[in-house]
Order: structure tokens, then C-alpha cells, then sequence
């Protein structure tokens, strides 16, 4: 059931966007989540959505699975979007009971919707199109500076990626795990939220044990393999800033800057 | 020259409590002095607890010996400025193939510890090329190790260590978790390894097949090297091996066993083709005599009533889209009442999927699956109605007497038509809505009176309630316990069934004593048992709801030979004294044969075999291009037969396989003396 998370999961296809610097990708999502807060007008939605789709179809990821990544934050978006429909005020286009629903609300609403497919699918295609260990370098290398102010950065981007990598794996245990004790006649389905609750203890403190474990294992298979923090570390894929990455952030940079000017100069 | 020279080790597990004062000590290494040399292939053999992982992470420095000393070349374990050294030195794989990955990456994963002892990059590259070469995983390099079978997860783990460039390799117990074909990959790759590149490896193992080709063996017991040598010469020790709980190969065994019972045989005989040998010179050719042999026909193949009926059972993953595919494909089969029944095929054929669909975990995409239990009535969600019960579902049930493969599908559609046509049939009653509701149960009712078989997709069938009725045990159930202590764990199935404290605690208590889990055991946490007591009490946590029908999954998976066998003990007598139906999902097909009634074989998704045990291995041939095999004694005799030997019975097990050949041999020697034979 939990299988459809696509959400941190790298997808292992070869794309110009694969191929850019993590840093690039990185400060690129950054530009591009907060873009989306400076948009105004549907022009600004508009041109954020091409540039969206752009990327999209350079990653060679197919649109669909990315897609499949939305259904979990589905909720959270059935949520925001009904609070903003019924409870902006404004002029009343429908009314269920004591529900409003107003002109306004429609407009942010949608707008609300639209900024947070997008923001979702600009931070999926990041982590689809970088592996955790590149994703890690590149906040390694990218946030180095703070290393001088006693900021654990190596740690940080190791534990990340430590994290990304166990995310599928927890999630087949949770998944196995909750169907052994179904076997075991439990009932997650029916009961108050407190009964619910509390038919979530026979899934958790097995997941959490297991989680226990694993981090035991991992960390002495870390140390049987000569890992002792960042210090005299080298890397594999060490970071080169090459071309792609210059003209790629050129265009980044052009984009936000419209999106700086769209604020100020209203043209669009 | 010796790589690891050990001198009086000693290690002590230390337990403290929160101040750090010291609440208990176990004694886990005792003064184990050896040396191995640079080069070598030793496997380390021993029961679990005996302190073979221990000893394997002394050897890394994982651990530090509480007494004695540790010399890996030249250099002490205990020298924290060599640490990293030593560490390069010895590479270690470990069992779990998950938790040693660290990367998303195979490449990455394998350039890992490279990056870690500051190799440059371009030396990393051509480091993590080799390394991929060398065990074969080269195609793989991109890929993600989630998508990687666990016989290829263990492999990238061996390049990982490869590229570290180890003089020595010590893996503990990498095939534990793995199947067949997997644990086979393993040992080919070590094997290379050592032979090709002359890395020392060290395997620690229980399984005895993949010692046979060591230079040496080490068996350990309690802490201590109880035996040492060469494999010929250890195994020779059956009888000593089997004192501390070890195994022997099947072959060994039956030599052993030919041995003893006056064959001029030796007593330690390490491969098929050897044995071969030597009983070709000893036994008859069937061309120059032939003995009278008393068939002696199975009884299990009396079993005729069933208590599942799988039919045509399909099943597709991620329907509708690109991905799609059958984990199922019009599966059908009948599960006799009482049997023990074996699914085998290889990791993905849909073993696991077909048995969470008998627990009604899963739903079938098509087809259907009806059961017949001592007490069907738990399972409807309301009380059927037997005011009724004469309508037309009864020449519907008619029609299908016979109850063949054939007419399956027409019994789920009898029960489902029936109730629609005892409704029908039932018009002259008043047609109130409650009215009509009892109607089609009492339609469904009469159905399953006629044919005693309900399909358990139907509408008023209570999926929980069939959950009590089919126990499923997963594989590796001990990572389900959560209570606190054993009782209150098993307490939790009956519990949900709805029974109440006093009755759910005679229950566990039956059920714990079922698989022989003492009374000494109920207020401890599960967490302190041991590996095969804790999947005991998950198995009683099963037993506990007093199933009809147990599932058992991979039941004896990672456990140790004596583990297994305890457990094998336990099932069977659960089957005999409980009379209960046991459903055996196994990788080994040696426990196949030595305990169920019944195989079905399954390969992608699709039952391709379907008979007894005598009747499926006799077709080896096509089981091993599906990528499984057939007992070890099973092989043999066909060996046998090509040389011209043959036995009337088809004999399963090892002492079956030494009483036939015994009694062969005996009767061609009396037939010699009286000057029987033709030649």
C-alpha cells in the first residue's frame, strides 16, 4: 500500500538533467520553490508551468510515475484546497449549509493547488534525477562553508542518505509487517481514532526494532569498511562544475530574475 | 605464511545497566588458539551461539579479544594505530544483504570504502571496475540494490570488499538469507575469488554443501575449535558432528550409514560421483540380477477430501498500467484435508502471493477459491438461516457432484446463483426487506449444504474470521512479536478473535506448549530468546487461534541444522496430534521430500506440477530448468540408474536410501552364494 510513494526515490535513467551537478540541481529547486512564492499573475503560473514541463520531458522520466509521487500528499492538497474554497470570504458562488463557497476562494484555491503540484513535482524531479549519494555530496560540498562554524555538515548529507536509502526498505517491512498481524486477526480498519491508535502498536514496535537493528548492522558494516566520518575521505564521483552546468545555471538565474521583475514591474 | 595467527583468544559479552555497572558477562570465545594461512579457503562451522560471528569479528577488529591475541599479518588487533590497516586487510560480508549497502548506487556502493581510506579518484574507478569484474556484476553497476535478487545484493557486498583490495575475505554466514540459486551465486564467487585472485577467504556457514570444497574445516562448539582439518577427515566424524548439533552432507551421511551397517564402503565420501564409484563396483547391474521387491505403495495418496480448492486463480499487479504483471496466472489445485503440503519455486514464482490469497490477504484478480472447514459457520458475517434450505441451490449443487477440476468454476457459480435463484425461487414469501436478506442467506446456506464448499470472495464471508481459520506464518515471523513478554504475545491472535483473558491465556498456553515453549518462558521478553525459540512463540502466536489449516512460510529460514530439524519435528506432530492441514512453502527440497504428501510446483506466477513428492522429483530434469532442483538422494539414484543400478522403491530420505542399498547389496551376496545371479 505503500508502494506508490515515489517521493525521494531515484530513478535510474540516463537525462542531460541526470547528468547536471547536485549543486545546480539544489539551488535550482531552491530558485524554483521560491519562484513560486513571488508569482502574482496566471501569466507568471503560466511560464513557471512551461518551465516545468521542460524539465520534465529533459529528465527522461515518465511523466506518469512522477505523477504517481502526488497521491501521497493528495490529502494535504484535498485539505488546503477546501479550507481556501470555503473559507475565504468574499462574493458566494455556492452554498452547502453553513459552507460558503466564494469567488475568492475559488481563485486561491486553485492557485493554492497549482503552487503545490508544482512545488511537489519541481522537488521530485531533484531527488528522481539525483542519486542520495550525489544528492549528499552536493549539500556536502555546497554547504561546506558552515563546516567552519561547527555545523556537522558531512554527517548531515550521511545520515540523508542513509535515510533515503532505507525509505523502500521500511516501507516493504512496514507493508509485511502489517499483514502478519492482520494474519494475527488485527484490525486496522474499524474502531474510534484511539482504538486505531492503538492497533498501530503491534506494527510499530516491530518496525522499530527492525529499524533498531538494521542501524546496528549498518554502522558496524560502515566501520568493517574503514569509514571513520569525513576526515581524509576522497570520492568517486568527486563534483567538476563542467559546460551544462554554467549554461544551466544561466538559465536559472534568467528565470528567476524574471520572476524578481514580475513582482516589481507589473508588465505581466 | 599465515595471515591470522590467534593466540588464547578469549571474548567476553559484556552486559551493563544504565550506571554502567556490569550486570552480566557471557563467555563466547574460549582460548581459541589457530593459525590460517595466506591463501587458504576454511569454512567455520558451527551450531548458532557457538561463536563462530564472534570469533569473525575479532578478525576485523570489530571486537577486541578480552584475552590473548590477535595477529592479522603482522599486526595486533588491539594496535589502535593499525586499525585501518587490519580493516583493509580483512574484509567482512555479513548475513542481512540489506543492511551492508549503504549506497544507492551498486558503483557507488562498492566505491565506498575506497573513498573512506582516501584512495584517489581515478584509482577508485579502475578499484570499483575490477571489484565489479571480479564478482560478476558488472552489468548491474547502475542499478539500484533494491531492484538486485539476494544471491546479487551479497555479491555487490563482496565487491565492496574487493575493492579494498583484502588479503583475506571473512564472511558470516552470507547465504543464511538466501535461496538456493542465490547461495549457490555466493559460493561460485568466493570459490573464484580465492582460486583466481588468492584471496583467504573464511565462511562461516551452517550449511555443509558449501564446505565441501574448503581447504579446511572449523567446527566450533561452546567457544572452543572442536574439530579442524580437511573436510574429508572432519566429516568422517559423523557421529561426533551430530553430537554438537551439526550436520553432515547427505552423502557423507549415507556412506556413513553404508558404512556402518558392513558395506565395504568409507566412511567418508565427500561428493555424488564418488559415492557412485564405489557403489557401482558393489552393487548389482539390473541386467544380471534382478531382486523381488515388495512395492510398497504411499499412503498419503488416500487423501481425497479437500479442504481448499484453489481455482483458477490469477492475480496482477498494478493492472492498467505499463507495469502490469501476473504474480498469478489460473492457478488451480486442491489442498487435501490433513495433508502436508509443499508450494515450491524459486524467489518470485508466486509462492508467497498464492499464500496470502488462501489467508484471504490478498485478493484474486480472477478466479476463486472455496473452502470446506470442519465449521464453516464462523465465517459469515451473519447467522445463516437453515429454515429454508431446500430451494434450487440443491440441483445446482447436484449438477456438480462430481467435484472434479473441471466443474470448479461451477460451484462458486452454483453458491452465487443459488442464492439468486432460491430468492427467485422463494417469491410466494413475504417480500420485506429483511425478509429477502434471509432469503439469500439461506440461499447461500442451502449451497453450501449441498456442496460444502464456499467460495471465500463471497459477499457475506467475514475475511478476519477466515484469517483464524487459515493460519498464515510469514517468514521470518519472530520480527512481528511486540508485547512484552512471550504469553501476552501469543495471547494476541485469540484476543483479537474475541475470547477472553482466561480463555485466550489457556490457549497460548496450549499453543506454547505445541511447539515445546515452556512454562519458564511465558514472562520473558521475547527479545532475550533465542533465534528459534523466538520464531517458536510467532509460531504459537498463530497456533494460538486453533487454525484449521497452518501456512507456514520459509519456517525453518536462517535457522541452524538443529533449529531446523526441532522445528520440522514440531510441525509433524502438530499434523499428527492436532490433525491439523499444513501448508510447507520451502526452498529445500530435501524437506520436501522427507515431510509433505503433496508438491505443487510453481514457476512465474503459473502451477506447473502438481503430485507427490516421488511423482515431482522424478522429473528433476524440467524442476532444474526452472531453477530449482531435487533431493540430494534423488540425484543419486538416478545416477545409479544410468550406471544400470536400480532400486524398486523411489527412497526420499538418506536412511531410506541406505536401507535400499543395503538391502541390494544383501541379497545379491546371498543370491551369490547360493550361485543365483545370471552372469
Amino acid at each position: 500500500m505503500f508502494r506508490e510513494i515515489t517521493l525521494g526515490q531515484y530513478y535510474p535513467v540516463d537525462s542531460v538533467i541526470h547528468r547536471l551537478d547536485p549543486r545546480v540541481k539544489l539551488l535550482g529547486t531552491l530558485l524554483f520553490l521560491i519562484s513560486l512564492f513571488l508569482v502574482k499573475s496566471y501569466t507568471m503560473y503560466g511560464v513557471a508551468a512551461v518551465f516545468l514541463a521542460i524539465l520534465i520531458r529533459l529528465t527522461n522520466v515518465p511523466f506518469k510515475y512522477m505523477v504517481r509521487g502526488l497521491r501521497g500528499i493528495l490529502i494535504l492538497l484535498l485539505i488546503s484546497v477546501s479550507f481556501n474554497l470555503f473559507l475565504t470570504p468574499g462574493t458566494p458562488v455556492l452554498t452547502i449549509g453553513p459552507l460558503k463557497m466564494t469567488q475568492e476562494g475559488i481563485a486561491i484555491a486553485t492557485k493554492m493547488a497549482v503552487r503545490l503540484i508544482m512545488l511537489v513535482i519541481g522537488s521530485t524531479i531533484m531527488t528522481l534525477t539525483t542519486t542520495p549519494n550525489e544528492l549528499t555530496d552536493g549539500l556536502e560540498k555546497g554547504l561546506g562553508v558552515f563546516k567552519h562554524i561547527g555545523v556537522p555538515v558531512h554527517e548531515i548529507a550521511m545520515m540523508m542518505s542513509i535515510a533515503l536509502r532505507f525509505i523502500p526498505i521500511l516501507v516493504d517491512e512496514t507493508d509485511k509487517i502489517m499483514k502478519a498481524q492482520q494474519a494475527r486477526g488485527a484490525d486496522f480498519e474499524s474502531g474510534n481514532i484511539l482504538q486505531r491508535a492503538r492497533a498501530m502498536v503491534p506494527i510499530l514496535v516491530p518496525l522499530f526494532i527492525s529499524a533498531f537493528r538494521r542501524a546496528n548492522d549498518l554502522a558496524m558494516a560502515m566501520e568493517a569498511r574503514c569509514y571513520h566520518g569525513g576526515e581524509g575521505r576522497t570520492k568517486m564521483k568527486p563534483l567538476h562544475y563542467a559546460g551544462r552546468d554554467y549554461a544551466a545555471y544561466a538559465c536559472i538565474f534568467i528565470y528567476f530574475a524574471l520572476f524578481i521583475g514580475s513582482r516589481f514591474l507589473p508588465l505581466v | 605464511m599465515n595471515i591470522i595467527d590467534a593466540r588464547n583468544l578469549s571474548f567476553d559479552y559484556v552486559r551493563t545497566d544504565e550506571n554502567n555497572k556490569v550486570i552480566d558477562t557471557t563467555r563466547a570465545l574460549r582460548d581459541v588458539s589457530l593459525t590460517i594461512a595466506e591463501g587458504s579457503f576454511v569454512c567455520v562451522l558451527g551450531h548458532n551461539g557457538s561463536g563462530k560471528s564472534t570469533f569473525a569479528k575479532l578478525l576485523n577488529a570489530l571486537n577486541l579479544p578480552t584475552e590473548g591475541t590477535l595477529f592479522i599479518g603482522e599486526k595486533d588487533t588491539k594496535d589502535e594505530s593499525k586499525l585501518w590497516d587490519i580493516r583493509k586487510e580483512t574484509g567482512m560480508v555479513f548475513q542481512n544483504p540489506d543492511n551492508q549497502i549503504i549506497a544507492s548506487v551498486v558503483e557507488e556502493d562498492v566505491g565506498f570504502g575506497p573513498e573512506n581510506i582516501g584512495v584517489p579518484t581515478k584509482e577508485i574507478w579502475e578499484r570499483v571496475n575490477r571489484a565489479l569484474e571480479a564478482v560478476d556484476m558488472t552489468a548491474y553497476r547502475l542499478k539500484s540494490p533494491n531492484r538486485l535478487s539476494g544471491g546479487q545484493k551479497q555479491r555487490v557486498a563482496i565487491a565492496g570488499t574487493m575493492a579494498m583490495l583484502p588479503k583475506c575475505i571473512v564472511l558470516d554466514e552470507p547465504t543464511a538469507m538466501l535461496d538456493p540459486s542465490g547461495r549457490r551465486e555466493v559460493v561460485k564467487t568466493v570459490t573464484e575469488l580465492n582460486k583466481q585472485a588468492h584471496v583467504t577467504i573464511v565462511l562461516i556457514t551452517h550449511y555443509m554443501e558449501e564446505t565441501v570444497g574448503a581447504d579446511r574445516i572449523i567446527v566450533m562448539d561452546k567457544g572452543q575449535v572442536v574439530m579442524d582439518g580437511a573436510p574429508r577427515e572432519v566429516f568422517s566424524h559423523v557421529e561426533e558432528l551430530k553430537a554438537i548439533h551439526m550436520d553432515v552432507p547427505e552423502v557423507t551421511e549415507l556412506s556413513f550409514l553404508l558404512n556402518k551397517a558392513g558395506l565395504p564402503v568409507p566412511v567418508s565420501v565427500l561428493t555424488r560421483r564418488e559415492l557412485c564409484d564405489r557403489l557401482s563396483e558393489l552393487l548389482p547391474k539390473q541386467a544380471e540380477f534382478e531382486p523381488d521387491f515388495v512395492k510398497q505403495k504411499p499412503k498419503h495418496l488416500e487423501i481425497t477430501d479437500p479442504v481448499i480448492r484453489v481455482s483458477h486463480l490469477s492475480h496482477v499487479y498494478q493492472q492498467g498500467t505499463a507495469m502490469e504483471s501476473y504474480a498469478l496466472r489460473d492457478v488451480s489445485f486442491d489442498i487435501p484435508r490433513g495433508s502436508i503440503t509443499a508450494f515450491i519455486g524459486h524467489t518470485g514464482s508466486g509462492k508467497s502471493t498464492l499464500t496470502q490469497h488462501l489467508d484471504g490477504l490478498l485478493e484474486a484478480t480472477d478466479g476463486d477459491i472455496l473452502v470446506n472447514f470442519r465449521d464453516n459457520a464462523p465465517l459469515f458475517k451473519e447467522e445463516p438461516c437453515r429454515r429454508q434450505k431446500k430451494s434450487k441451490g440443491r440441483s445446482e449443487g447436484a449438477k456438480r457432484s462430481k467435484g472434479n477440476m473441471a466443474s470448479e468454476s461451477a460451484a462458486t457459480a452454483a453458491i452465487l446463483s443459488s442464492s439468486n435463484a432460491s430468492a427467485g425461487a422463494a417469491a410466494d414469501l413475504p417480500a420485506s426487506a429483511t425478509d429477502r436478506k434471509t432469503e439469500a442467506v439461506s440461499g447461500i446456506n442451502s449451497a453450501i449444504d449441498d456442496s460444502k464448499f464456499i467460495s471465500i470472495y463471497h459477499d457475506n464471508i467475514n475475511k478476519r474470521q477466515l484469517r483464524f481459520k487459515v493460519g498464515l506464518v510469514f517468514q521470518y515471523p519472530e520480527y512481528q512479536l511486540f508485547e512484552v513478554d512471550v504469553i501476552t504475545d501469543v495471547m494476541y491472535g485469540p484476543k483479537n478473535q474475541g475470547l477472553s483473558d482466561d480463555e485466550a491465556r489457556s490457549r497460548a498456553k496450549e499453543a506454547l506448549a505445541l511447539v515445546g515453549m515452556g512454562e519458564e518462558y511465558y514472562e520473558k521478553s521475547p527479545f532475550e530468546l533465542s533465534g528459534g525459540q523466538k520464531r517458536r512463540v510467532a509460531i504459537a502466536g498463530v497456533l494460538a487461534m486453533r487454525p484449521e489449516v497452518l501456512i507456514l512460510d520459509e519456517p525453518t529460514a536462517g535457522l541452524d541444522p538443529q533449529g531446523r530439524d526441532d522445528l520440522f519435528r514440531e510441525i509433524k506432530s502438530l499434523h499428527e496430534k492436532a490433525g491439523m492441514t499444513i501448508v510447507l512453502v520451502s526452498h529445500s527440497m530435501d524437506d520436501v521430500a522427507r515431510y509433505t504428501d503433496l508438491v505443487e510446483v510453481l514457476d512465474h506466477g503459473e502451477l506447473r506440477m502438481s503430485g507427490t513428492p516421488e511423482e515431482i522429483f522424478r522429473r528433476y530434469k524440467e524442476l532444474e530448468e526452472m531453477g530449482l532442483g531435487a533431493p540430494q538422494m534423488t540425484y543419486l539414484i538416478h545416477e545409479l540408474k544410468d550406471l544400470g543400478i536400480r532400486f524398486e522403491e523411489r527412497p526420499d530420505t538418506v536412511e531410506e536410501m541406505a536401507d535400499a542399498i543395503v538391502k541390494l547389496y544383501r541379497k545379491y551376496q546371498d543370491a551369490k552364494k547360493d550361485g543365483r545371479t545370471k552372469v
